[in-house]
Formats: C-alpha cells, sequence, structure tokens
C-alpha cells in the first residue's frame, strides 16, 4: 500500500515551491557577510530595503585545537556561521544553498524571524539543492541563527549557528570598533588536545559533558596575532553571540567594566557598569566599553575552568599610552610575612633570600627537583599545566619543548633564567607553533627559588640539562643588569 | 490546491504509460535485462520500532518477510538498464522524472547524447538517480524499491546483531559516516567491506538510499507543506514522534529522505531493489 505512494511524491515536487512577493518598490541590495571578528559595516539607510543574502551550508574538516582537527557543519565556511547584518523594517530574500559535496539536509531557524519555526520548514533543503524565502526584520536586535535540521542538537554542536543583527531604525551609537564573538561547546570521542580527526561523541553531548568550549570555532581563534585589537580612547561594541548547544556563558573581559550591556540582545542598553554578563544558549548580548589603558585584555567564559581546561579564551590588545592616573601597573613588590611584626619584614626583604630563610637552601640535583615541583605547583603550573603540555595556541608547552631545550644547553644560559626573572613577551616559535603573548616577570621567587625551578622544569617531562646552581642564576641575573646598562 | 494535485496526478500517469511504451520497444533487451536479478538475501521479517511512522498508540510495526538485493546497484549495473531503456538515458529525462544533476557524473561516449560511466567507476554504486529512475529500474527488473520499514528493519543490523540500534559502538560508527562530507574518493566498489547480520553490504558507509515510500512518513493530507508532521523533523520538535530519542543515526537516515524530491537527483543516494516473498 505504501509502495504505490506516487501521485503524493510527485504533486510534492511539483507545487511545493511559492515565490512570495516583496513590495517591488523597495530598493534591493545584496547582503554583505563577514567571516567573525568582523562585522558588516553600520547600515546608514534611512529607509526600509529589499535585501537579499545568499548563505552556503558547506560541511569543511578544520583544527579545533592545534593538531586536532574536527568536521564541522558550517554556514559559510566556517565556524561560527557568516554575520549578517538588516535594518529593522527590511525584507529579507533569504537563500540557503546545500552544497552538493555535502551528506546532509540542512536548513536555517533564524531567531529574527517571526513565524513558524523561524525560516527552518521553508528552507528544508537537500545536498546539491537551494532554498528561497522571505521574511520581513519586524523586531530590532542581536538574534542568533541556527539550523534545526533532526537530530538538532549534532547540527548545533557541530558549529551550525551564527548572528544576524536586525540594526533599529534610529541605530545604535557610533563606535570605533565592532567585533563578533560566539562561543560554542563541542563533543569529541577523543579527549582535549587528543591529536588527529575527532568524531563527535554522541554521548558527551547527550550528557553535556563538552570536550571543548572555545570561541569562534577553534580553541586560540582570537589569540596572538588574530587577537581582536584597538587603540587607547576607542570605544568597542561586541556582538557577542553563544550557539550552545548546551552552555550557558558567563562572558567576561578581564580588565574591562561593560558601560552598556543590551541584555540578552535586545535594543535598551539597559544596564551599566556590568563586570560579567550571561550569554543564554541561542542567545546574544551585546557590550560595549571605552579603551582607556594599552594592554592585552582577555575574553572569557568566567565558568573559569572552562577557559583554563577547555579554549575558552580570546584577546584583545589595546595599543596607546600609558593612564597611569587609571592603572599605575606594578608599583611596589615586597615580601609579606604575615606572621612577623613590620621590622621583620623589613630585615627579611633586606636579605638576599627571604624564602631561604626559613628552610636550607637546596643543592643537590634532588633537592632541587623536590623544590623546584613546588615552585612550579605555586608559580608556573597554572599556565603551563601540570604536564608541562601547556594550552594549544596560548600558553607554550615546556615539555620537550625545542626552545627551551636549545636555552638549557647553551653554556651561557642567562637568556634562560631570564625568562621567568624578567619575563618574556613577544613572537616564539615552539615546536613548530607558534606564540604571541606576555608572560609577566614571576614575582617573589628568590635566586635559590629560580635554581630549583629551571632544574625542575628542565629536567622534567622527557628534558634533560645540568642542574643549575644558585651561583650561576646570580651570575646570569648580574650579567642581564649589566646588559641593560 | 487538491484539485492542482489531481491535474498533476493525471499527468503523472501518461508519462507513466509512455514509459510503458518504451518498454514494449525495447521488448527484447529488457527481457535479457530483466532476468538479470542480482543475488538477494531473504529477511524473515518480523516486528520492530522505527523511529517515526507509527499510529498513535502502537509501538510496533510488523515487517512481512521480503527479499532485499546483497548490494547497491552499480553504475555498470544501471548502464546496462539505460541501454535497454533509452527514455531513461541521461539527457532524455523530463525535469519532471529527475533534475538537470541525473547521471551527471557520467562521461559522453562520442555518440552524440551517449554517456556512461567512467571505466574504474563501474564498480561504484550508482548516484545522481532520481526516486523515479530508481523506481523504474526496479520495476524493469520484476522488483521494487524497499520500504523505509523494510529497509531500516533490514538496516538496523550490525555485523553480528539483527537490531543494533541501541548498540553505542554500532551508532557512533554510523554517525562517523554521516558526519563525513561527501567529498571526492568516498566511493568504493559494491560488495566491499563486512556483511551485517543478514548478508547484507553497504547498507551504512557508501550511499543514501531510496525508499519506495522515502517521505510518505510526513505525509498526512495531500500536500506536506500543510502538514503539522513536517515540523517534527525541526528543532526540538524531532524528539516529540519519535521512539528512540537517542538514535541519532536514524533521526539523519530521516531527515535525509524528507529533505528529498521524487525527481531529485544527488551525488550520494543510489538504491538497492526488494522483491515480495510470495
Amino acid at each position: 500500500m505504501l509502495r504505490r505512494a506516487v501521485p503524493i511524491v510527485l504533486s510534492l515536487a511539483v507545487c511545493g515551491l511559492m515565490p512570495i512577493t516583496a513590495n517591488a518598490d523597495l530598493p534591493v541590495e545584496e547582503a554583505v557577510l563577514t567571516d567573525a571578528p568582523n562585522v558588516p559595516p553600520a547600515i546608514h539607510r534611512s529607509r526600509p530595503a529589499k535585501v537579499i543574502v545568499h548563505l552556503e551550508v558547506r560541511e569543511v574538516v578544520k583544527n579545533i585545537a592545534d593538531g586536532v582537527q574536527y568536521t564541522f557543519w558550517t554556514f559559510g565556511g566556517s565556524v561560527p556561521g557568516k554575520f549578517i547584518r538588516v535594518r529593522e523594517g527590511d525584507t529579507v530574500e533569504f537563500h540557503l544553498a546545500n552544497h552538493p559535496e555535502n551528506k546532509l539536509p540542512h536548513n536555517i531557524d533564524l531567531h529574527a524571524v517571526t513565524g513558524p519555526g523561524g525560516g527552518a520548514a521553508s528552507s528544508f533543503t537537500a545536498p546539491g539543492h537551494e532554498s528561497q524565502f522571505t521574511f520581513q526584520a519586524i523586531n530590532a536586535g542581536l538574534y542568533v541563527y541556527h539550523c534545526a535540521t533532526a537530530p538538532v542538537g549534532m547540527h548545533v554542536a557541530n558549529g551550525m549557528y551564527g548572528l544576524i543583527y536586525v540594526q533599529p531604525k534610529d541605530g545604535l551609537p557610533e563606535v570605533d570598533r565592532e567585533y563578533y564573538v560566539m562561543q560554542g561547546d563541542f563533543y569529541t570521542q577523543g579527549a582535549y588536545g587528543e591529536k588527529g580527526l575527532q568524531p563527535f561523541s554522541m554521548q558527551k553531548a547527550i550528557d553535556e559533558r563538552p570536550t571543548y568550549v572555545v570561541f569562534n570555532g577553534a580553541v586560540g581563534s582570537l589569540v596572538g596575532d588574530k587577537a581582536i585589537k584597538g587603540n587607547v580612547g576607542e570605544s568597542v561594541r561586541l556582538f557577542v553571540g553563544n550557539g550552545g548547544p548546551n552552555l550557558v556563558s558567563s562572558f567576561h573581559v578581564i580588565g574591562e567594566i561593560f558601560d552598556n550591556v543590551y541584555t540578552e540582545g535586545g535594543t535598551d542598553a539597559n544596564q551599566h557598569n556590568v563586570q560579567t554578563t550571561l550569554v543564554p544558549a541561542g542567545g546574544s548580548a551585546i557590550v560595549e566599553y571605552k579603551l582607556e589603558v594599552p594592554g592585552t585584555y582577555i575574553l572569557v567564559d568566567h565558568s573559569i575552568l572552562r577557559t583554563f581546561n577547555k579554549g575558552s579564551l580570546g584577546m584583545m590588545k589595546v595599543e596607546g599610552p600609558d593612564n597611569k592616573a587609571i592603572y599605575s601597573g606594578k608599583e611596589v613588590d615586597s615580601s609579606y610575612l604575615s606572621e612577623l611584626g613590620d621590622l621583620e619584614k623589613k630585615a627579611a626583604k633586606d636579605s638576599e633570600a627571604p624564602k631561604a630563610v626559613a628552610a636550607k637552601a637546596p643543592v643537590t640535583k634532588d633537592e632541587l627537583m623536590t623544590a623546584g615541583k613546588k615552585v612550579y605547583a605555586s608559580s608556573c603550573l597554572m599556565c603551563h599545566q601540570a604536564n608541562g603540555e601547556g594550552l594549544p595556541a596560548v600558553f607554550p608547552p615546556l615539555a620537550k619543548s625545542d626552545y627551551l631545550a636549545k636555552l638549557s644547553g647553551a653554556n651561557d644560559r642567562s637568556a634562560l633564567v631570564s625568562i621567568p626573572a624578567k619575563g618574556l613577551s613577544g613572537k616564539i616559535s615552539v615546536n613548530k607553533a607558534d606564540y604571541n603573548a606576555v608572560m609577566p616577570a614571576v614575582s617573589g621567587l628568590s635566586d635559590s627559588d629560580l635554581a630549583a625551578v629551571l632544574t625542575y622544569v628542565t629536567n622534567s617531562w622527557g628534558n634533560s640539562a645540568r642542574p643549575f646552581s644558585v651561583d650561576e642564576v646570580k651570575k646570569a641575573k648580574d650579567a642581564l643588569a649589566q646588559a641593560k646598562k | 490546491m487538491r484539485g492542482f494535485n489531481r491535474i498533476v496526478l493525471s499527468c503523472f500517469l501518461a508519462v507513466h504509460c509512455n514509459i510503458g511504451g518504451s518498454h514494449q520497444a525495447a521488448a527484447d533487451v529488457l527481457t535479457a535485462h530483466t532476468k538479470q536479478r542480482a543475488s538477494t538475501v531473504r529477511i524473515p521479517g518480523g516486528r520492530f520500532s522505527p523511529l517515526y511512522g507509527m499510529a498513535k498508540g502502537i509501538t510496533e510495526v510488523e515487517v512481512r518477510p521480503f527479499e532485499l538485493e546483497v548490494v547497491p546497484v552499480s553504475n555498470g549495473e544501471f548502464y546496462k538498464f539505460v541501454r535497454a531503456h533509452k527514455m531513461w538515458q541521461r539527457g532524455r529525462v523530463p525535469v519532471l522524472l529527475s533534475d538537470v544533476a541525473y547521471l551527471s557524473h557520467w562521461h559522453n561516449v562520442g555518440k552524440a547524447g551517449e554517456w556512461a560511466p567512467a571505466a574504474s567507476e563501474r564498480s561504484y554504486p550508482v548516484v545522481f538517480v532520481s526516486w523515479f529512475a530508481a523506481h523504474a529500474f526496479c520495476e524493469a527488473r520484476g522488483g521494487r524499491l524497499p520500504t523505509v520499514n523494510e529497509w531500516e528493519f533490514a538496516g538496523a543490523a550490525s555485523e553480528t546483531k539483527a537490531n543494533a540500534s541501541r548498540d553505542p559502538e554500532f551508532v557512533e560508527k554510523l554517525l562517523a559516516w554521516y558526519s563525513t562530507p561527501q567529498g571526492k574518493s568516498a566511493f568504493h566498489d559494491v560488495g566491499k567491506g563486512q556483511a551485517n547480520y543478514w548478508g547484507l553490504r553497504n547498507m551504512h558507509g557508501l550511499v543514501w538510499e531510496w525508499n519506495e515510500d522515502f517521505n510518505s512518513v510526513f505525509v498526512t493530507g495531500d500536500n506536506r507543506e500543510d502538514s503539522d508532521d513536517l515540523k517534527n523533523l525541526f528543532c526540538g520538535g524531532s524528539a516529540t514522534g519519535a521512539a528512540d530519542k537517542s538514535d541519532y543515526a536514524a533521526f539523519m537516515r530521516y531527515a535525509l529522505r524528507n529533505s528529498l524530491r521524487a525527481n531529485y537527483s544527488l551525488k550520494n543516494v543510489g538504491f538497492r531493489c526488494a522483491y515480495d516473498v510470495h
């Protein structure tokens, strides 16, 4: 009986498509689409237009982290999908193409659409086909769009989301810079950092245990050379989205306070002076702030273990003159020994190695290793990780590091002593990967601590080098001081 | 809308008669082709729960015994078919019965209007064929396309289990294939690889396959656009009517089928034929 369903089948082929006529008087324009972190320019029209959007679904293999590949399903070739910008009242003619090399059907549900399914049913498209539908953007605001094909969780988990901004009729205040940042959680069968092409893990997704939580589709997508940029004195607007599929983001920029927040992507800047704003899965927020002080500002999901262990870390690099009245930088570094009175504290500071007063300084390699491990745990581990492997694209590895091996094998190792003692910034290459970040000087370490931690780092996780002595550290520091003069 | 459909329906029947005419014209070759029945296995049938398509309150459907071809139809076999049935040659099929992509991976073989698969791809599964073409092929073989329920029943088998749809390892393996874009080098000869519990090969991992009633699950009236059921496949709605919400692999097959129209010819959709057991 089912076998003879031919007439129904055929009728679908013919009468499913009904073109919707838009107002013929409207000027027609093609939407400018951008990849994150870029945002299309503001719209200066004062009247509505018919805006044509062409978006292509492509299933692509890309890096989700250094050496880790994932098959992303994308709106336009990248995660997140292209940023779409239209004006309140515009008529949007939407074309969704599904690339013929794709394996699956896809569609799009734009939260900016008023109508059942947000366009999902009208845009349901087989591989090698294209669908068209039209909607009027009657509500202004920042909206998520996503694929809504079954199993929807998997389509979203594979990266099928992006933002469409329906600019209010009167626009928003002009700013110097606008950026597009979108968070998403990913579920791979291998653990975080496990190399190679990683398949999707349905079970981890259902259990809501992501392997990666990232901004803009990959660990390190907004780090180093790819950081977003600004200058002191400029105003910044971030269009922040969260594709999910599962997690809610506690979006925070370390060192900035949001002057204005358009909560949940609505049209009122209804909050001011906000530290952290919630961005729901399938939701958004617009934040604005002024750049006052130069330096690197870190974008995080302040559910902070995701940032340290799963990748949700981005950077904004701000250049310009210091403003000591707003932020001084470090003014004083003194030892703080709470159990001692002020006089004792002063005496301790005057001595060469304050921590060595209490305990016998380590001398043998075993002693140095033991002491060094403690220093590492308190001062280095947070970034370089317990296994010395760092975090891909953010914190360089120490384990089996060619960069470290070169410095630790040299006759004059003052360059190596300099790293914890004086800090290190700028571009370096470690095991064929580039890092461009700032490591501050590790404060509060005595010469003995430095010798211990350097010995530990250069003799752990497969590394091997001569132990450091307090003497070598002292000489190196003197040499560095001389060189500076 | 209903009236319009009737017109289309009669239009289709007229085309169908023409197909019959071509059959007659090529009677000799047709007979030869029909006799070449590919090897099949008998699927004993039984009761099972498809992901969709059950009436309210019913948790299982009965699949009657049937025979299913061991492997998908190859380019070579389809080439023989179109030589015997000229109306199914590339360039002759009306758009109503197949879109422009029909057999677009075949090459011109010199003579005007003659197209053939590359020699190296003769044993690859045929793709870029519409439902109408697949339907006509199986009819010429004395068979038919398997129904969704038949296909799902047979395809639920892993190498060792008749029904592995709840076996996480099996489901993950299917998802890995479904998640990989088709690409250029994804095809291989039909028949390669392990047979499943029933002795069928390439049910997964090579091509999607046409079913006789591929989108009937969502058709309630005369047009799917007027039906609420279609929305079941979108967003959270898809979970409401499904028998097993965690069978993502099955969701993807149903979604794919539902995105198709009968005249679509796709790069990754092929077919195999089924036969009634009397």
